[in-house]
């Protein structure tokens, strides 16, 4: 979607404020907050694309204003709303009305470590012909959705090289909206910085990931 | 709790953060899908475990071992997991590297990626609006203000994070660091040099 949180390339937002030695959280609640979503991914009912997204829907201005915490706070109460995990006025009076739905089994301790350090493979091991060389120019293609895309605005109908081809990898676009990995190879592709930004007599350039569905040959 | 959970000021622009979300997680216990305990040891892994010294022994290993650089090169996740790291933001790792040519730094302009089994979470400054806006547009700019000057022939890279595949820079080793060990160049190197904005 081409929403505020699609901010490369924006101006305004002035100095970029750094505090020396900051702690991992500032205050519990964002710790609590971070370890909860953890948790309720777990439960099963998103996957990780969704999980951006939800983010990405908060109310443009709420967005901008928002720390990253409570942009994860109102992502989360989304994702548990939408997915039926909680009803709406459970969340809002936070008291429950009723048996959690069937099928949903905690997060359990002792898991915690060896998910941490597993992760999850995003890559996907089928074979997929790849349309694009190492070398290759491209296009990224001026496409717009709605819903959940990688494919930042700044680099739409810009013309960069393939740089490495990372594989076959999960397909975010169509995973976030539950349309199933539609795998397909990952490209790094490098763009100028006088092609993205219309001047820079420097050398200077910027590489993006990029799917094959979000690239055109030139 | 401790004091500073009933502070004015609870970092928030929404009233009482601490509340709502105290609120959230007793409703999700109470309904028994939620397991306080493991919300203890997830904060317990991210706030003491996972943390840029781990970032700090790849990139030592890699000024001192050639043949590990050129691993890193090839699969530097394979490399990285040589070490201990691995899993959750950090499945798909790519090293860059800087010399006196090129200079790389790392953002993710649509939310906040970054490779936590190396440098842990984010700081707050790389998460923000302006970090994320203006690294990719300016980075001369964002470099100045983080005190690093760049050569006009110097070649800026900057990598936007837009898939799973997590950048970790792997920074100039300093002059007159010729005579340490491994242990000692591993606490030279700083967290902000592995994501770009520092150089040692």
């Amino acid at each position: 979607m081409n929403g505020v949180h699609d901010m490369g390339g924006m101006h305004g937002f002035g100095p970029i404020e750094r505090e020396l030695d900051e702690p991992v959280f500032h205050h519990r609640w964002e710790a609590r907050t971070f370890a909860l979503r953890q948790a309720c991914g777990a439960l099963g009912k998103w996957n990780i694309d969704m999980s951006r997204h939800a983010n990405e829907r908060m109310a443009p201005a709420e967005y901008l204003r928002a720390t990253y915490y409570e942009r994860w706070f109102a992502g989360l109460q989304t994702l548990l709303v939408e997915n039926g995990v909680l009803t709406c006025s459970e969340l809002e009076s936070s008291e429950s009305a009723g048996a959690a739905p069937a099928g949903l089994v905690a997060f359990s301790p002792e898991r915690v470590e060896k998910a941490v350090r597993a992760g999850r493979n995003y890559r996907v091991d089928v074979s997929v012909a790849a349309g694009f060389a190492v070398g290759a120019r491209v296009l990224a293609r001026n496409i717009n959705p709605t819903g959940a895309t990688r494919l930042p605005r700044y680099v739409r109908g810009k013309v960069g090289i393939v740089d490495r081809d990372h594989g076959v990898f999960i397909f975010p676009d169509a995973n976030a909206a539950g349309q199933g990995h539609k795998p397909q190879h990952l490209y790094s592709v490098r763009f100028s910085a006088h092609e993205l930004w219309g001047q820079s007599a420097r050398r200077d350039c910027v590489y993006l990931d990029l799917w094959e569905d979000y690239l055109e040959r030139v | 709790m401790s004091d500073d959970d009933h502070d004015d000021h609870d970092g928030s622009h929404f009233s009482d953060m601490e509340l709502r979300v105290r609120a959230l997680e007793s409703l999700l216990v109470d309904k028994r899908l939620v397991n306080p305990e493991t919300l203890d040891r997830l904060i317990d892994t991210f706030e003491n475990q996972l943390g840029p010294r781990n970032g700090a022994r790849v990139v030592a290993r890699a000024w001192v071992d050639p043949a590990y650089r050129q691993r890193l090169r090839e699969d530097a996740s394979a490399a990285i997991a040589e070490l201990g790291y691995t899993g959750m933001q950090g499945e798909h790792m790519v090293v860059v590297e800087n010399s006196a040519q090129v200079h790389n730094v790392v953002v993710c302009t649509l939310c906040s990626c970054y490779p936590w089994p190396v440098l842990g979470l984010p700081p707050v400054w790389y998460k923000s609006n302006a970090y994320r806006a203006r690294v990719v547009i300016d980075p001369r700019s964002v470099l100045s203000e983080f005190g690093v000057q760049l050569a006009d022939d110097v070649e800026v890279r900057v990598w936007d994070s837009t898939s799973e595949v997590r950048y970790l820079v792997l920074p100039e080793r300093p002059a007159g660091s010729e005579n340490l060990d491994e242990e000692q160049l591993a606490a030279l190197v700083t967290r902000d040099s592995m994501i770009g904005t520092a150089k040692l």
